[in-house]
Parts: structure tokens; C-alpha cells; sequence
């Protein structure tokens, strides 16, 4: 069975987003870019399944730019097998939808049984892509997955997810597709010597226009706006009736 | 798991400006060669800070046709101005004719040396150069017969108390026949190399400053592109010396910081409060007004000039940029001599891998890089040991009207580290709480840094005695780590009503500063797991 993890390269989440007074957009001049620490949880889990012998192979795709590939050799360095990179021109605005066509495209020329994937990116938290493919292939779904495992026949997934109420579990055919949630696992590191040896694994470059998908904008984005809170500095208060002066003071209560 | 060894022909230490331009430096001599390059920061460029009134020639020596497309070198300097700040609100503008030559700044500069980094980076990468950033190397390499002969990693993936975690990963041994080292102003591994190697032998001792720095985005109307401004003088004043400076360069944003030599005296000395307060002064606040703060970050730098500069070349290697001491402190910059020192050092390297007879001395003696430190090589000394007013005197009259021409050697033997007077003959200082207009806190001051550590691991920072903070530190200087750590690192709290030492490691900014100002000598800077430490963007 071959796993396919979709990987997306985003703002580092350690790092401040700053919004370009001009653009009214995110600043990502110069900024430090990362994997979506939800498609680490990803990759992990593929890789696990890699090494119990579940699966025969591990494939990371990404859509972007040149700079995209840095994050695909990251996956390959961590241990995925082979790397699908979707070039496009310039930085586009691609949007779930496209995205999960695209996706969708690769995953049937794969023929890929499971899709592993982060439940949501960073930057944007859509929270889509991983349900359109599903909509779009017809492909079994779970989202928000914190427990995984394989069944022996390996012909089906159970999944736990977090809900309101506790936990709920659902067992998936395959093929399906799974999005993943923070508790799953602790991603591994990319050691030295392994990203040396992932520079020579294979990594194929696609045209995003050699697929043939519309990807006119569908949503448009009119502006963003930092939220302000966090340069102020935090105060410690030694008692509650402090932090009661405080916050009247603020103007808060 | 192994510890796996790779070799290389050369292995380089730090992805500053020397490193970088020794690594492309060989590269172009010899294509054929391995050179890989380590880097302690996430990215290229993530560590480094600087003002930065830049020099460009030494850019254009190592890349006579790219240089002009780097795109950091937009701005040059137009305005040049230099102000003496008597006090907090008054000033005295120096007439140009009076500023030692070193400052005039015309055909300089204003970058971002964090950009510069980046570009040499792919530079590097372009001309085959493996770079390898968040993994810093945390030891020296050698032989049976002493002789330098790479790095080691450090292991990822370990906890608090030392344990391995499930993420576990062993570090490697990169081995290579020649290894530069360019970690920067008090390379963990330098300090050690220079201590070993007894490189400092007839040296005197290196000087410091801790420099500051914050990007402001400004008004329009505030804002004048190439405008370069320095100051001397407020609030760095009662035995404490240094020097301010604002620049303006692109998209409305302004450079301001300030440098606090490490020799003061004064244990209660704040060198963040004193930058904070400086952003204060009228000649500094008109530009920031209305203003908002995007970076912060700090540094130390070696500032010691050519008396206190090592032997840059050893068997098997080479320590160059600051991290030897090579910054010109007649100019106050030293990113043009990092890369010259770069560049000497690959020319040396690739002299002995072709084992061509020659004498690293005479290359460095010949040198343009010898020329400039010779010539302002008693700068700061003349300035710690005479003072401001006849120091800056002095350098006045050695290079404006001896022309840096005069026989005369003025050298600092004292350590930053014994500068310290007891806390009870100092006065204690007081400084106005943050308006957080202007001036902030340390806690919002680093959160623009965008440092992070990972959390579970050994604390980086090591004491070689545990029972010195809280006891002959406190109480012969009230523990003065508490106040020249510009991250907030060192603090001494109460708990179950005992006084505790407590480091908090996660914050720090990998300045050194601690590791160079401790009187007791008794804090040593290690590398935190790979990729840990600040986030700086365009600094």
C-alpha cells in the first residue's frame, strides 16, 4: 500500500506573523519558513506505518514554489521514501479547492491506499483541503484523528477523534483519507546524516499547468489585521484583588 | 543508533559573513573541493545582527560581478551626522572635520547583514557548498597528535535531566582536513581552541561590547532614506563608554541601537535599560514617534582591534571574522573585515591543501585587512584608558593629523571580566519603569525576537560551580547577571522564602555576554539543541 502525505510549507509558527502595511497581507518577506507542524504529525505517522510494514512506500507532495522543494527534502530527510513537487509560477493563490483537486490528481495516479494529511495549515486554518479530496475521490474520511491503527487484513483504518462529548472511534475503508491532530505523535527530527542522504532520493518536479486544473481564485482575501495583544507585556500579580485593580484599571471589567 | 563520521575537505564553522566568504571564497579557487558549512541557527541568517553601516569593498573583491545584485545594497549613506549627547535632552553636533576618519561614512552602506548572510548563503549553495543550518557543532575535532581535524555535532532529542527522548537522534562527527572556524564574538569552540592553542599567546586580553538593536517601522514624514546618525556620550556616562546609533534605510524603517562596552564598572549597570532609556533622547525619539517597534535583538562584539587579535591559523584549521577579533574598532564595523578575514583564510586553506610551502602571517601581513586594524589599532584602548574626552582626543589627533601614522602602541591589559567593582562602593541605579511607547520591557522586547528553544532539554547555559551566583556574586556584586543579560536569563527569585538562582534558558538570545562579563568566570555559553535560539528577519 502506498501512503501519500500532502505537506505544506508555511510561516514559521514560532516566528511573527507581520502584516505588510501596504499589501494588507502577511509579510513573508525574508520570514522563516517551515513544515506545517500538522503535516510533521503526518509524515510521522506514515513513516510508522512505513516501518511496521504496513505500508511498501511513503510519498510527500507539495504545491508551490521553487523554495517548496526545501520542505519536501525535510519530509524525505525524516524518512519518506520519494517526493512529488507541484511547481507553480510565481506565488499563486491557490485555495482548498484547488488544492484538493490537485491532490486528488496525484493521488489517483498514484493509486494511493491511505492519505495521510495535517488537519488544518497554520497559516490560513482552513480546515478543507483533507474533506474535498475525500468529496472528490469518494474516498472514507477522518478528521481531527488523535489515535490511528491498521487493521490485520489491512483493509481498513480505526481512527479516534476528539469531540465535544470525549472521544469518538470509527473504523474507515480504505482507500481513505486521514487528517491528523496534535496529540497523535512526536514527530522526529531530520538527523545530519540522514539529510545528507535524502539529497539523492527522488524528488519529480510537475508543472502545476502540465495538470490541467482550473485554479481561478474562488474566495478573495480582502485583508488581515494583526491581533495587537501580544506586544504588551505581561505582568505578574501577586493576588487575586490585584489582578481584580488591575483589570478595572484596564478597563476590562 | 551510531555516531556516524563524514569527511569533507573542509569543514567551516558558522554561517556569518567570515564564514560564509571563506566557504565561497574556496570554492572558487578550487571548485573540486568539499567545503561543507554548519550553522547554529534555523537559517542563514537567523542568528545574525548588526547595525549595519556596511563597507562595501571587500563584497565586491569576493564577487567583482555579482556583488552590484545583492539586494541589501540599496541604500547608500547620504546623511552622516554625529552627535555628542551631553545629557539627556542636550546635544552637541560634531563637525564632520572633527569625527575621527574611520566614521566618515560616505560611499558606505545601510544593510540588513542578516539579508547579506542569506545572499551569500545561496551564493555559497550555488557554487556547491553543503550547508547545513540548525546544527551547531558542538566540539573540536583532533587527532593523536593534537592536530584539529573537524567537529562534532551534538546529539538531538535529549531531555532535562539528560535523558535520550523518543525522538532521540546522535549527533555526527564531521571530519576534514582543514576546519575554519567562524562562530562570531565568543565562539564556544573558539574559546576553547584559543585556550588549548594558547593563541592568544603576547595577545592582550579581547574587549566587548554588548550591542542592541531594534528595526522600527516609522512615519513617512520621519523617515529619510541613507541617513546614518551616531552618537557618543548620554546615557552611557560615569565610567560606562560606548555609542549610539539610528539609521534610516528602506521601507520606512529605522535601525536603532546602542553599544555598551563590557569594561564598565558598575554593577548595577543595566545596558537594556540604558538602550531603552536612550530611544529617549530628543535627537533619537523625533524619528520614532507614532512609530512602531518590529525587532529586537543583541549581541556581543569583539571590539579589542589588532592587539588583542589571535593567531588566526593552527594545525589543521583557521579561526577567523569575530570570532578571532578582527572587527575594526576605529570604524565600529566589522562585517567587511569578517569577509576579508574569510577570504585570507581560503586562500591560506587551499595554499596548504595544495601543500604549497607558506606562511599565513605573511598573507595577512600583506594584507588590506592588516592595513585598516594596524592603523586604528590603539581605537578603543586609547578610549578605556584615557576616557571619552582625551581618549577621543587622542584617536582625533592619531588619525586625522598623524594619519594613523604615529609609533605608538596603547593596549588595554584588563579583562571585562575584573572591570567589576564591588556593589557596595557602586551606585546603585535607578531606571524609569517602560512607557511601552518608547521604551519596553525585557518579555515584549524578546517576544519581536522570535527566539524559541525547545522546551525538555539539558539547560545550555553551564555553571561550572553552582554556589557562586547566589553566593559570592550576590554578595560582593548583586549577582550583576540579573542585569546584563539583554533576554532575561538570570534572575534570582524567591521560593519556599529562599533566594534561588534561576536560568531561564529558553529565553536566551546567544549573545555570550554572560559568558564574557561573569567576574567569577563561572557561566559557560554551550549550543542549545539545533535550530534553537532567535529568529531574527532582516537584522
Amino acid at each position: 500500500m502506498k501512503i501519500i502525505i500532502p505537506i505544506k510549507r508555511v510561516l514559521d509558527p514560532y516566528t511573527q506573523a507581520r502584516v505588510d502595511k501596504q499589501t494588507q497581507m502577511v509579510d513573508l518577506t525574508n520570514a522563516k519558513m517551515a513544515m506545517n507542524p500538522f503535516c510533521e504529525i503526518a509524515v510521522e505517522e506514515a513513516l510508522k506505518l512505513k516501518e511496521s510494514g504496513a505500508a511498501s512506500e511513503t510519498i510527500a507532495v507539495s504545491i508551490g514554489t521553487d523554495k517548496t522543494v526545501d520542505t519536501l527534502r525535510t519530509a524525505l530527510a525524516m524518512g519518506v521514501d520519494r517526493a512529488i513537487f507541484i511547481k507553480t509560477e510565481g506565488d499563486l493563490d491557490l485555495q482548498p479547492l484547488h488544492l484538493g483537486k490537485i491532490l486528488a490528481s496525484i493521488i489517483k495516479r498514484e493509486e494511493a491506499g491511505l492519505v495521510i494529511m495535517g488537519k488544518q495549515a497554520v497559516d490560513n486554518d482552513n480546515n478543507q483541503t483533507g474533506q474535498i479530496i475525500s468529496g472528490l475521490l469518494g474516498y472514507s474520511l477522518g478528521t481531527f484523528i488523535s489515535k490511528f491503527s491498521l487493521s490485520d487484513d489491512a483493509q481498513s483504518v480505526e481512527v479516534s477523534r476528539e469531540i465535544d462529548s470525549g472521544i469518538e472511534t470509527r473504523r474507515l475503508h480504505l482507500p481513505a483519507i486521514v487528517t491528523v491532530d496534535l496529540r497523535l505523535n512526536e514527530p522526529r527530527y531530520a538527523s545530519l546524516p540522514n539529510i545528507m542522504k535524502a539529497r539523492s532520493k527522488p524528488l519529480e518536479t510537475l508543472e502545476l499547468s502540465s495538470l490541467d486544473i482550473d485554479v481561478t481564485p474562488r474566495v478573495k482575501v480582502i485583508g488581515v489585521v494583526e491581533s495587537g495583544t501580544k506586544d504588551r507585556a505581561a505582568k505578574q500579580v501577586s493576588s487575586a484583588k490585584e489582578l481584580l485593580e488591575e483589570l478595572t484599571q484596564m478597563g476590562v471589567l | 543508533m551510531e555516531r556516524e563520521s563524514i569527511e569533507y575537505d573542509v569543514v567551516v564553522v558558522g554561517g556569518g559573513p567570515a564564514g560564509l566568504a571563506s566557504a565561497c571564497k574556496l570554492k572558487q579557487l578550487n571548485p573540486s573541493l568539499s567545503v561543507c558549512l554548519l550553522e547554529k541557527g534555523s537559517e542563514i541568517g537567523s542568528h545574525i545582527i548588526s547595525g549595519a553601516v556596511f563597507e562595501p569593498k571587500a563584497l565586491f573583491d569576493l564577487f567583482p560581478e555579482d556583488a552590484k545584485d545583492c539586494p541589501t545594497l540599496n541604500n547608500a549613506v547620504k546623511g552622516d551626522d554625529v552627535y555628542f549627547l551631553r545629557s539627556g535632552s542636550k546635544k552637541i553636533k560634531v563637525p564632520s572635520w572633527l569625527t575621527p576618519k574611520g566614521l566618515h561614512n560616505h560611499g558606505n552602506y545601510i544593510i540588513s547583514l542578516g539579508e547579506l548572510c542569506q545572499w551569500l548563503g545561496e551564493k555559497a549553495m550555488d557554487l556547491g557548498v553543503d550547508i547545513f543550518p540548525g546544527f551547531p557543532a558542538e566540539n573540536y575535532l583532533s587527532d593523536e597528535s593534537g592536530r584539529v581535524c573537524g567537529i562534532a555535532t551534538a546529539d538531538m532529542g535529549i531531555d532535562k535531566q539528560g535523558n535520550q527522548k523518543g525522538t532521540w537522534a546522535p549527533g555526527m562527527n564531521i571530519l576534514a582536513k582543514q576546519t575554519i572556524f567562524a562562530e562570531g564574538a565568543r565562539g564556544h569552540i573558539g574559546k576553547q581552541l584559543i585556550k588549548d592553542l594558547n593563541l592568544d599567546a603576547g595577545k592582550s586580553p579581547q574587549h566587548f561590547a554588548i550591542g542592541f538593536k531594534e528595526i522600527w517601522e516609522v512615519e513617512n514624514d520621519k523617515h529619510s532614506e541613507g541617513d546614518v546618525l551616531h552618537t557618543i556620550g548620554w546615557p552611557l556616562t560615569e565610567g560606562a563608554s560606548g555609542g549610539g546609533y539610528l539609521y534610516h534605510f528602506d521601507k520606512n524603517r529605522i535601525a536603532v541601537g546602542l553599544i555598551v562596552d563590557l569594561n564598565y564598572a558598575n554593577p548595577y549597570q543595566n545596558p537594556f535599560k540604558e538602550f531603552q532609556q536612550y530611544k529617549l533622547h530628543p535627537v533619537i525619539k523625533q524619528y520614532l514617534e507614532n512609530g512602531r517597534r518590529i525587532s529586537y535583538g543583541a549581541r556581543a562584539i569583539s571590539k579589542g582591534g589588532l592587539h588583542s587579535l589571535v593567531k588566526m591559523d593552527f594545525d589543521g584549521g583557521m579561526i577567523v571574522g569575530c570570532n578571532a577579533g578582527t572587527l575594526n574598532p576605529g570604524k565600529i564595523k566589522g562585517s567587511h573585515c569578517a569577509l576579508q578575514s574569510g577570504m585570507l583564510a581560503a586562500e591560506y586553506v587551499n595554499k596548504v591543501l595544495n601543500e604549497e610551502v607558506c606562511d599565513f602571517d605573511d598573507i595577512f601581513k600583506s594584507s588590506a585587512l592588516h592595513k585598516e586594524l594596524h592603523q586604528s589599532r590603539n581605537f578603543s584602548s586609547a578610549l578605556h584608558k584615557f576616557g571619552l574626552y582625551i581618549g577621543s582626543a587622542y584617536n582625533f589627533i592619531e588619525s586625522n593629523i598623524f594619519r594613523n601614522k604615529l609609533p605608538i602602541n596603547i593596549k588595554d591589559e584588563n579583562k571585562d571580566s575584573d572591570a567589576l567593582k564591588p556593589s557596595g562602593h557602586a551606585k546603585v541605579k535607578d531606571y524609569p519603569a517602560p512607557d511601552n511607547e518608547f521604551t519596553f520591557d525585557i518579555t515584549s522586547s524578546l517576544f519581536l525576537s522570535g527566539t524559541n528553544h525547545e522546551e525538555d532539554q539539558p539547560i545550555h547555559l553551564k555553571l561550572s560551580d553552582s554556589a557562586i551566583p547566589l553566593g559570592r556574586n550576590l554578595s560582593q556584586y548583586d549577582e550583576p547577571a540579573q542585569r546584563y543579560c539583554p533576554a532575561g536569563v538570570y534572575e534570582i527569585v524567591e521560593k519556599e522564602g529562599q533566594d534561588c538562582f534561576q536560568i531561564n534558558a529558553q529565553n536566551c538570545l546567544h549573545c555570550k555576554t554572560c559568558d564574557i562579563k561573569d567576574p567569577a568566570q563561572n557561566i559557560t555559553w554551550t549550543p542549545p539543541e539545533g535550530g534553537g535560539g532567535p529568529n531574527y528577519i532582516s537584522m
